[in-house]
């Protein structure tokens, strides 16, 4: 069984704060941290590695300095790891990332065939979900997305059984390998790495390959070059011009400023008040 | 869990790395556990980059370390409720390379320094806590981590885990940390647009100005504030000893309150306007001193750095001992292995004769006194800043009244305020506190 | 694993680096298209918010609406498609074949695909459930074209007559503006409840083109087992509530968040919830209102104890009328709320919970 999940750095966005008069990004010591969606993804694929056995290769397209996410990622058991980074792919948006992924997810498939492709659901930067399906369209794997649970998975069949959440249920779907799951948020809880993986983790050499190492064959799709999608511009949002029509407590009663306030709501819209009516059982 | 290193250092501040970066240069196999998530999330500090500490680790520091500002102004400021009396020392010599001290962001510091660490071959496991030394006998020969298979072996162990550290406390080395001889310190770091910063501080690009403040700010508890120049930000703080928060706080301030009322005291609201907050902590700092130093070595350990009290608050130095003493605890070790020497107490001892020789214990012990003296006179923050400002006011109003008066009615405010007598004694105890 | 087909249609000239100029042989494509979401006899709303969208758009360009309806061949699509007009599309292109019965990624994929080769459609609008963006991304890849996912706003650039989508980034601090100028189709995804459901026309009809996708169960690898319905389906009820009162981590603790509760109760209203406060467990997770939880559009929304971050005013401020409810006077929801009373959270909503029950009770009693 050899399985690949994809992760990606991103940068704390909890903590990114933007300047009020200059607009400009502050990431002042603001920790890059493995995208949160990915790690369900991992720990999901770590569980079908306890169960079925085989080996798990990290995959992460970035800036060198993502090499630490791998390291995050290997503490917690994963056997191997590569970072495809290179300058050219700067710049990309899903439709790239997706071919650049491909192709590397395609090199790790000659020296060992690749079974499961696991992502997380999207990521906390770009929040578009579009990479792991981008992926799995480019590699020909059945694709398996919003997956909440593997029920049932055999190698021998090479079939799997999987829950995949749907509007308003849950769609029970099975297919054949090889498959890409896209994993939904709070499936599993992390495991707590041990200390072997720990050091392992530290002292790992983790594989870096530019775009010939990760068997780029067309450079006219990978990066700024390879993206459809333009962004022509960056702002914040409008202020609004009028602020709230507010009362504060320091000068009014709770009592009259509720009252106030009903007032107003239901002068602005009246129709509300008889729907609202309406609803209310008489006592 | 049955691997062993030379060394294991425990915590990634400055003196963890530099003990972990000087003794993994020397081709020891080291391991450094940080308990929090990346090194540096744990770590706060002005912060004051001293560059001589520095250099005798890395020498060639200045390539790639990320720094602010270096300073060519220190200013020291006495402040009461709306004025302040200072003193600045700016030189254009500090503008002479290399530069002797730089301002620092912690954040980035503390990332460059341990990729540095990793870079010289020292192996760093981040989010794992050591919950305590795995003992043979009286001997160290390890210690045990919050994971499974957590224990770990090692010749010597470096405790480089912070003023908050439990760990030598719990194998006994040295006591519970005493409200007072700790301060707990808060501070914000402010983002201002380079150029106001170099208008407001009268600096040109890549120059810094420190500003280090005591008085009525503390509402008359032990302790200081200051204000240091980065690149595109201002970094603010104050802090009192601790326990003065719980026994001589007449107003029940909070840390945050006394910050807050600085960052509006008239001298300083000015100099931060139109700033924008953007990073708030806080932190303990070591205070206690020379007397507050605990055994430093011993069977198979060595301390270094605030778990040791290594802050000499008089000058507000502390992340220069941190490294320095982080250096002299690895050298001793290399030298040790060197010489086939076991990691025994009385090989170890030797760290102790180096940090005693160094600066570091000497300066300690210089002001080994001035814990104790600002604890019992609170004068020092009350008093005498209202009546040096009260000074200064009367001297340099022009109102009419002749300077004769005015020079009498000054030492009468002295003279009221402390008595001859009073006056004499206090001027013998700054004496003896500082000699 | 195999390759996909190289892409037959090669932009005749490509500016160094970036692909800004629409080739030649891509002009032709016209059309604004929405993906009809069903399943199981319903269509999901988010499908007709984005009719009374993409008709906007189509009128923008002179072009027509078209919806598209994908299903197995004993789904209700043609009434599906009578809406659709009444929502606004000029006709429907259908595609019905047992295999298209239930989504699955495979043939949708290549219904859809082989639609928009067919039709040529100049911007695919989808909505951004998980059916939405599953097919999406497949389509996109398949056609190596611009997606653009979660759009808060779409509209025609004056300059290049390019679909200009706008949504959060950074973490929804900032708003970024994104085109595909070199590509066709231009695709783009929207979440529930953030476009205004459109008028419906009943008088309005259109036209089906129907096209047959050919395929065989058989080779379709990813069989449906199985649909288990959610046993409490009050979840997508918050999404279209009328009446929503929220809480934030201003409430201080998760006791107090039963003031919320009360209030709601006394409105019939939905319970929402910012983020903090769904992570710090005080409230299920599908009560999330803003940017990563659903997007609401409500008659009347009442934050209490929220500080109004973008993050969470991108999920509501669509509202007809926002009361805050804080301590803090300079907190940022006060910018665009059209009502507030400046006070601890605690005090107030007892206060209102009881006028609103008194005030409602009096005018139940009179309508009675």
């Amino acid at each position: 069984m050899h399985i690949v999940v994809c992760i990606k750095q991103v940068p704390d966005s909890a903590q990114i704060r933007v300047h009020p008069v200059t607009n400009t990004i502050m990431r002042q010591g603001v920790p890059a941290i493995v995208n949160p969606y990915d790690l369900f993804a991992l720990e999901e694929a770590l569980r079908v590695k306890d169960q079925h056995g085989g080996r798990i290769t990290m995959l992460c397209m970035g800036p060198p300095q993502a090499e630490d996410a791998l390291r995050k990622c290997l503490s917690f058991g994963a056997d191997d790891a590569i970072l495809v980074t290179d300058r050219s792919f700067a710049g990309a948006d899903t439709l790239a990332t997706s071919y650049a992924l491909a192709s590397a997810i395609r090199t790790i498939a000659k020296e060992q065939a690749v079974d499961m492709v696991f992502t997380g659901k999207q990521t906390i930067d770009g929040d578009t979900a579009q990479v792991g399906p981008g992926i799995a369209k480019r590699l020909d794997l059945q694709l398996l997305t919003y997956v909440s649970r593997i029920v049932e998975l055999s190698l021998d069949e090479r079939s799997i059984v999987i829950e995949r959440r749907a509007e308003g249920g849950v769609q029970v779907l099975r297919t054949q390998l090889p498959c890409l799951v896209t994993m939904l948020e709070n499936t599993n809880e992390m495991r707590f790495a041990n200390m072997d993986n720990m050091l392992r983790a530290a002292r790992f050499s983790v594989r870096k390959w530019n775009k010939e190492a990760a068997g780029i064959e067309d450079v006219t799709k990978i990066g700024l070059k390879g993206s459809p999608t333009v962004v022509s511009k960056v702002f914040g949002p409008k202020p609004r011009t009028e602020k709230a029509d507010t009362e504060s407590l320091e000068h009014s009663s709770p009592r009259d400023a509720v009252l106030n306030l009903i007032q107003k709501i239901f002068t602005r819209n009246p129709g509300l008040e008889d729907e609202l009516v309406a609803r209310t059982v008489v006592p | 869990m049955r691997e062993k290193f030379d060394a294991i250092v425990v915590g990634a501040g400055p003196s963890g790395n530099a003990a972990a970066y000087t003794l993994a240069k020397a081709g020891l196999k080291v391991l450094q556990i940080e308990r929090g998530e990346y090194p540096g999330s744990k770590n706060v500090q002005g912060a004051i980059l001293y560059s001589d500490a520095l250099e005798k680790i890395i020498p060639d520091f200045r390539e790639d370390a990320p720094l602010e500002r270096h300073i060519i102004e220190q200013r020291m400021w006495v402040l009461d409720n709306e004025s302040f009396v200072g003193s600045h020392f700016r030189s254009d010599n500090y503008n002479k390379p290399p530069f002797n001290r730089y301002t620092i962001l912690r954040a980035q510091f503390d990332k460059w320094f341990s990729q540095k660490v990793r870079e010289a071959g020292a192996l760093l496991i981040c989010e794992t806590t050591v919950e305590h030394l795995l003992m043979d006998g009286e001997r160290v020969v390890g210690v045990r981590c919050d994971r499974e298979g957590g224990d770990v072996f090692a010749d010597v162990v470096v405790l480089a885990d912070g003023v908050n550290s439990t760990l030598a406390r719990k194998a006994g080395f040295h006591d519970e940390i005493r409200g007072k001889n700790v301060a707990l310190a808060v501070k914000e770091i402010l983002f201002l647009p380079e150029e106001m910063v170099q208008a407001r501080f009268n600096v040109k690009e890549d120059e810094g100005v420190v500003i280090e403040m005591l008085g009525k700010i503390t509402e008359g508890m032990v302790g200081t504030g200051f204000l240091y120049t980065n690149k595109d930000s201002l970094t603010i703080g104050i802090g009192c000893i601790l326990e003065d928060f719980k026994n001589k706080n007449p107003n029940r301030s909070a840390p945050y309150a006394l910050l807050e009322k600085l960052k509006r005291h008239p001298a300083v609201a000015p100099l931060i306007e139109g700033a924008e907050m953007k990073e708030y902590c806080a932190h303990l700092i070591p205070e206690g001193g020379f007397f507050a130093v605990p055994k430093i070595y011993g069977d198979g350990w060595l301390i270094v750095g605030d778990s040791g009290g290594f802050v000499n608050a008089a000058h507000r130095e502390g992340s220069n001992l941190a490294m320095t003493t982080g250096r002299l605890a690895a050298e001793t070790v290399i030298e040790a292995k060197s010489a086939g020497k076991p990691m025994s107490a009385q090989t170890l001892k030797a760290y102790k004769t180096m940090v005693d020789e160094s600066f570091v214990m000497k300066d300690l012990h210089k002001y080994r006194h001035l814990p104790e003296v600002l604890h019992q006179n609170n004068q020092f923050f009350t008093a005498y800043p209202e009546l040096v400002n009260h000074a200064a006011k009367t001297l340099f109003t022009v109102d009419g009244a002749d300077k004769h008066s005015k020079e009498r009615e000054i030492r009468g405010s002295f003279r009221a305020s402390r008595s001859l007598v009073g006056l004499m004694s206090d001027a013998y105890k700054l004496w003896r506190a500082t000699r | 694993m195999s390759e996909t087909p190289p892409n037959a249609k090669k932009p005749a000239a490509r500016a160094a680096g970036r692909n800004l100029e629409l080739p030649e042989h891509l002009k032709s494509y016209k059309g604004v298209w929405v993906f009809i979401e069903h399943d199981r006899g319903v269509v999901h709303p988010v499908s007709w918010e984005l009719l009374g969208e993409g008709r906007k758009l189509a009128d923008m360009q002179g072009a027509q609406l078209a919806g598209v309806l994908l299903g197995g061949a004993d789904e209700p699509l043609d009434r599906f498609a009578a809406d659709a007009y009444a929502y606004g599309a000029d006709l429907c292109y259908v595609m019905r074949d047992p295999v298209l019965k239930g989504y699955r990624n495979e043939p949708f994929t290549r219904g859809l695909t082989k639609l928009v080769k067919e039709g040529k459609p100049e911007i695919v609008l989808l909505g951004a459930t998980t059916m939405g963006r599953d097919l999406a991304g497949s389509v996109a890849t398949t056609l190596a074209t611009g997606l653009t996912a979660d759009c808060t706003e779409l509209t025609i650039d004056p300059a290049s007559r390019a679909l200009a989508a706008t949504r959060p980034t950074f973490g929804g601090s900032l708003l970024c503006t994104i085109m595909t100028l070199a590509y066709r189709p231009q695709m783009a995804t929207v979440r529930p409840r953030v476009m205004q459901m459109p008028a419906k026309d009943s008088t309005r009809t259109g036209s089906i083109i129907e096209s047959s996708l050919d395929m065989v169960e058989d080779v379709v690898v990813t069989k449906l087992l199985d649909f288990i319905a959610d046993a409490n389906s009050n979840k997508n009820h918050l999404a279209y509530a009328d009446v929503i009162v929220s809480g934030g981590k201003g409430l201080k603790n998760p006791e107090n968040f039963a003031l919320v509760r009360e209030l709601a109760s006394v409105l019939g209203a939905e319970v929402g919830a910012s983020r903090p406060v769904v992570q710090a467990g005080w409230v299920e997770a599908e009560r999330q209102i803003g940017q990563t939880g659903k997007t609401v559009r409500p008659k009347l929304y009442i934050a209490a104890g929220i500080s109004g971050a973008i993050q969470h005013r991108v999920g509501m401020e669509g509202s007809d009328i926002i009361v805050a409810i804080n301590n803090d006077a300079n907190a940022p929801i006060f910018d665009f709320a059209h009502y507030g009373i400046v006070g601890n959270a605690m005090q107030v909503l007892p206060a209102l919970t009881e006028a609103f029950r008194a005030h409602l009770a009096v005018r139940a009693r009179r309508a009675a």
